[in-house]
């Protein structure tokens, strides 16, 4: 419908106080949802250093960094083999094992399963550890191998490598 | 103001005080004293009395327990071990407000079955249907909220895997789950905002309850023939009839709920949760609360992230369009020779799905969820639609009065057998 002329200084008006009321009734709301976000203390979670010297070959530790699980683990040889063998190309999530590692005997990894983020089992001689012999995670089966790579299963990639270096041969720090 | 608004006289010089100023006297008395419900409403028409009253319940008992329960990491299990075992009867408030979760939840499936069953979701009571499934839905966040409260291992594992469900939307997925989280994983920022939310939601549920109610007794309420209401003979006032009869409800509910509290406390507990929250040990078996069960079973039975939470989220969505799905014009299933058996079908399948969503997720169990997950959408998508456009009706009664006039009564009064009733040409003419 057209409007007469002297509306429009009106409808002017009308439009650009609701805009303005709709910008200011945002940005009052913004803060709220921003507190909701890590806190910044949150964020400064530091870093954590290891001693692996004690870490036998085959054998795997789990610390804690960041409130989450991180696996270190000092494959065998066989280990390391079977993880270099396959073709990137044929996994889900294509990465190749010397990607994936500093040193190629200590594998570090986000014990966290990327699909609803349980903690695999394959850390204790005892436990199952999947049809690739790494890792298998109990919650909705998802088998990981000897690199932390998804082979079967629901996750949709593989098991994170968090930000780590070595100090020395004996000490990593992570984070 | 309009000076001339027509003021309700009580005998009570106290009332008509108050009437004059907020005419809430009245608005009682039309909603739930002279409301009329259809006489031939049977126990199945209890159950939202009892919801009711179990919300409230939940609410009072949830009180008590929050003066003494702490929701910080370190300290929130033992909190709620020290209500068990220090706090003056801060067991009973415990075990009431644990079962009565799940109490709830098998008063309002009953209830919903009761609406699916008899057809209560059909013109012109969709609007009440879509607010019952919002409620549905607040319930099962509110639930899951407060299951992460006693921070025992089933309580951290099952907040993992379900804020973890959101990480699977593609771009935003992990920072929404961080901004949910408040860290990147399950934390004490987690904890401290789901009671805070798991405190407020029970009052906005008890919000959209008050639209759930006002909404049915816009146009009253169904019954088991699907039939309206044509005249005083088919109606009872809701006071004291229909209260009388939810009472008897609700005593029968009070013997079964307690029976559960004072003897089997635990019987629908998960044993892992006495074990405190560890980050660094995954149980087992993660079961969600056999409530929630069928819904992870749809979740489980898809062997893809994104796909099987857009199928679990579609499982609750789905029940929002169910009045459009629908086409038949007969309410009740009891005069759909078809579709009632596939309706049942529905109940079963959804029972399944709870039964083997409590299972590992291998083999066999697998297999049946599969089948479940497709009968589940099958039914709504194919079933629903077809059967609704094929199927032939028997014939409606003619009246409420009617029903009882043949079945019950058949001496009393009653209308002439094979004319289409007034009521029946209205249902098939929408």
């Amino acid at each position: 419908m057209a409007k007469k002329p002297k509306n429009k200084r009106r409808d002017f008006l009308q439009l650009s106080t609701v805009t303005l009321g709709a910008v200011g009734t945002a940005a009052f709301i913004w803060p709220f949802l921003k507190s909701m976000s890590p806190a910044e203390d949150t964020l400064a979670a530091g870093s954590t250093e290891v001693d692996i010297s004690a870490i036998e070959e085959g054998q795997s530790i789990t610390i804690k960094w960041r409130g989450k699980p991180v696996f270190i683990k000092k494959r065998t040889k066989e280990e390391i083999d079977a993880a270099k063998m396959v073709q990137a190309s044929d996994l889900r999530d294509p990465q190749d094992d010397a990607d994936r590692v500093q040193k190629e005997e200590w594998l570090v990894l986000v014990g966290v399963c990327t699909h609803l983020g349980c903690v695999p089992l394959g850390q204790k001689v005892s436990d199952m550890k999947g049809e690739y012999d790494g890792w298998y995670c109990p919650c909705h089966g998802s088998h990981y191998d000897t690199s932390g790579r998804i082979r079967k299963g629901p996750a949709p990639k593989n098991l994170d490598v968090p930000p780590y270096t070595f100090l020395n041969d004996n000490t990593i720090k992570i984070g | 103001m309009d000076k001339n608004r027509k003021v309700h006289q009580f005998k009570n010089p106290v009332l008509n005080w108050i009437e004059f100023r907020l005419p809430i006297i009245s608005y009682f008395k039309k909603e739930y004293g002279d409301y009329p419900m259809p006489k031939n409403c049977n126990y199945f028409w209890s159950f939202g009395a009892l919801a009711t009253i179990t919300l409230v319940t939940m609410i009072v008992s949830g009180i008590f327990l929050a003066m003494n329960y702490t929701p910080h990491t370190d300290m929130a299990f033992d909190s709620v071990e020290r209500i068990m075992r220090d706090v003056n009867y801060g067991w009973l408030m415990r075990y009431i407000h644990s079962n009565g979760a799940a109490f709830f939840f098998i008063i309002v499936y009953i209830h919903i079955v009761r609406a699916m069953y008899f057809g209560s979701y059909k013109y012109p009571r969709e609007l009440n249907w879509i607010l019952g499934v919002f409620i549905f839905l607040l319930m099962m966040a509110t639930s899951f909220l407060g299951y992460t409260l006693p921070w025992g291992q089933m309580s951290y594992w099952g907040a993992t895997v379900i804020t973890n469900l959101f990480s699977a939307i593609p771009f935003i997925g992990e920072g929404l789950k961080t901004w949910l989280l408040g860290d990147y994983n399950v934390g004490n920022a987690t904890l401290n905002r789901f009671f805070a939310l798991h405190y407020v939601l029970p009052f906005v549920i008890f919000g959209v309850v008050g639209l759930h109610v006002a909404a049915v007794h816009v146009h009253g309420s169904n019954n088991p023939d699907g039939i309206d209401i044509k005249t005083n003979n088919d109606s009872v006032n809701f006071f004291p009839y229909m209260l009388i009869k939810d009472t008897v409800a609700m005593c029968a509910f009070g013997v079964a709920i307690s029976a559960v509290i004072f003897f089997g406390p635990n019987l629908m507990a998960e044993v892992d949760n006495y074990i405190p929250a560890d980050p660094l040990v995954t149980p087992a078996h993660i079961v969600p609360n056999w409530y929630l069960a069928p819904f992870y079973a749809i979740l489980r039975a898809v062997p893809d992230k994104l796909g099987g939470v857009l199928l679990m989220f579609g499982a609750i969505v789905i029940l929002f369009v169910l009045p459009w799905l629908d086409r038949s014009k007969v309410r009740s299933c009891n005069y759909r020779p078809i579709y009632k058996w596939f309706m049942m079908g529905f109940f079963v399948n959804f029972f399944a799905l709870g039964y083997v969503g409590m299972l590992p997720a291998e083999g066999l169990y697998l297999l049946i969820a599969r089948v479940g997950l497709l009968y589940y959408f099958g039914f709504f998508f194919i079933i629903t639609p077809f059967v609704g456009w094929i199927e032939k009706p028997s014939k409606l009664p003619l009246s409420i009065s009617d029903v009882y006039a043949k079945n019950i009564a058949p001496n009393i009064g009653g209308g002439e057998k094979g004319i289409p009733s007034p009521a029946m040409q209205k249902d098939t003419n929408l």
